[in-house]
């Protein structure tokens, strides 16, 4: 149930971001989700995409600082109360988050999550019945 | 216009050149007999004592560099016994070592001489009130101007480096007419001033003496127009005496040397022979009376040229151009000594790091910026903000602690510093001086 994410340095200067799209786009890697992280002089861009393996080669290729992040991805009802409920259980069993991003196609919210333990987290998901996505679906969304 | 030492100040050439060449055979036997260092390297040149005998022997004599005084750490070029060292100094080195120099009683004396004809040349005197803004401590400006501005019997106020308010308050309610400081300083207190609203004519300023750092004519009348002042040029390093080794008079055309202390030369840099007078090289000191670490032609890395024309002033002190550049990569930002290898060692010494960086120097406003650029090694990297955040925190402050200065750091891509065959390209000065 682990997903793998791509995580890549950018300066904050223009052009990083789009230059990362268009590597991915000349490979045909499509991307399934992502958020950035920015500071005052430099970003986090993390992503999820269809072939993490060979995106990572490609960034690397052109000189981009690349790490694979082991991450979870939670499909809870996109309705009031799913999330409230999800975060719940992970405080409660004590399951640090470092960030998390979140995206919704029709009835579903796919959260994705980087805990500090994703073991735990995947365990204690589990055992509260709370749909995980596989990798291998996750990027064919 | 008053000459502190109107004898030696005034002489004629050769009798400037007799005493010079006392001296020099009288140092050159102090040194041989007392230091180890200097006399391995004249044995090695099959050369001793009696072969110098007047000042065209000077040639003879084996070159030192700034390496030299850092292999010697502490004190191994000193040519006393400690219990004869009054006082101790230093400098930032290259490795993160200082450079260490130690006076006897006779060097402060001379120091203090050399600082009295330094500011007597600005036009200073007894009845002045000096406001010294050189950092008082390790550093040699503060103090060598601080017992050069009591020799004159001028009032001294020790206020040392920053706090600029108060530099500003004392300047108004003393009524300060001399403020000795670095020029970029000299131009931040200007800024100041207009920020605190204070109107020059309330202050008393009409002389600024200033040193520890490059700076050009084009500053120069920028600060004498803000400041309302009148800006003179002096010039000192620690390893020969520090600020009062030559100083501009009020005619402003060039240093004169005290040369009956501190013997000039000037060599190619490259091979190292000597050059005819008005050409320029690299500047090179020979100390004469100095006892606790005399230097016998000591490399200042720092380009001019002499004139020994008679100045305006009276003076027939040789006299060097101001300063033009230097022959090695070192910087001087905000009066402190940088070399591109400390950054590259504080990098090496944090185990993440590549030494892949670059530095740019800038003048934001007037005060002199450093921005190390560092890339972000893949190994490195981190998804978490938090983590490279804490990274670049470390960087900052193990630079901060091996220079003593503070900086700004940038992380960037890999790759993205230019990568040259050869000697890299390691900085971009921005400074337009």
């Amino acid at each position: 149930m682990i997903v793998k994410q791509l995580s890549v340095f950018l300066e904050n200067k223009t052009g990083r971001l789009a230059r990362v799209a268009e590597i991915l786009a000349t490979k045909g890697i499509n991307m399934t989700a992502f958020s950035v992280a920015d500071t005052s002089d430099f970003g986090i861009l993390r992503l999820i995409v269809s072939d993490p393996e060979s995106a990572g080669a490609a960034l690397r290729e052109n000189n981009f600082s690349v790490n694979t992040t082991n991450v979870v991805c939670m499909n809870c009802p996109n309705e009031p109360g799913a999330l409230s409920r999800a975060l719940n259980i992970l405080s409660d069993e004590g399951v640090e988050l470092e960030y998390l991003y979140a995206f919704s196609v029709n009835e579903s919210a796919m959260v994705i999550i980087r805990p500090s333990d994703v073991e735990k987290c995947i365990d204690v998901l589990q055992n509260h019945k709370i749909e995980l996505i596989a990798a291998s679906e996750l990027y064919q969304l | 216009m008053l000459i502190w030492n109107e004898t030696m100040e005034c002489m004629d050439r050769d009798s400037m050149r007799k005493i010079q060449g006392i001296r020099l055979h009288e140092t050159v036997d102090r040194v041989y007999h007392n230091n180890t260092f200097y006399r391995n390297k004249m044995q090695e040149m099959g050369i001793t004592p009696d072969d110098i005998q007047s000042l065209d022997d000077i040639t003879k004599l084996p070159f030192t560099v700034k390496t030299d005084l850092r292999d010697n750490y502490p004190f191994n070029l000193f040519s006393v016994p400690m219990s004869e060292i009054v006082r101790l100094h230093a400098s930032s080195g290259t490795t993160g070592k200082p450079t260490v120099v130690g006076y006897t009683r006779k060097d402060i004396n001379t120091w203090s001489e050399v600082m009295a004809r330094t500011f007597t040349g600005a036009g200073v005197h007894k009845h002045d009130f000096i406001q010294i803004a050189y950092g008082y401590g390790l550093f040699t400006g503060g103090l060598g101007a601080h017992y050069g501005a009591e020799k004159v019997g001028a009032s001294v106020i020790p206020i040392s480096g920053g706090n600029t308010e108060k530099q500003l308050q004392l300047m108004e309610d003393f009524g300060t007419n001399v403020i000795a400081c670095t020029p970029s300083y000299a131009l931040y207190l200007a800024e100041m001033m207009k920020d605190m609203n204070i109107d020059r004519s309330k202050l008393k300023l009409r002389v600024g003496v200033f040193g520890a750092e490059p700076w050009t004519e084009t500053m120069r009348r920028e600060i004498e127009e803000r400041l309302g002042i009148k800006a003179i040029d002096i010039y000192g390093l620690s390893e020969i005496i520090g600020p009062g080794v030559s100083f501009e008079c009020e005619h402003q055309c060039g240093l004169h040397i005290n040369e009956d202390h501190f013997i000039p030369e000037i060599v190619d840099p490259v091979t190292l022979q000597p050059l005819p007078e008005g050409e320029e090289g690299e500047l090179v000191f020979t100390t004469v009376t100095k006892e606790g670490l005399p230097l016998l032609r000591y490399r200042t890395k720092d380009l001019t040229s002499l004139t020994y024309e008679k100045c305006t002033c009276g003076r027939t002190l040789v006299r060097m151009r101001k300063c033009t550049g230097r022959s090695d990569d070192m910087l001087i930002i905000r009066g402190v000594n940088v070399f591109p290898s400390q950054i590259e060692s504080a990098l090496l010494n944090i185990a993440e790091c590549e030494p892949h960086y670059l530095l740019i120097v800038e003048r934001e406003g007037v005060l002199d910026t450093l921005t190390v650029m560092v890339e972000v090694q893949e190994q490195f990297f981190s998804d978490e903000v938090r983590k490279l955040e804490e990274l670049k925190k470390r960087i900052v402050h193990k630079i901060q602690s091996t220079l003593g200065l503070s900086v700004t750091v940038k992380l960037v891509e890999p790759k993205t510093i230019e990568r040259t065959a050869g000697k890299s390209k390691r900085v971009i000065d921005k400074r337009t001086l």
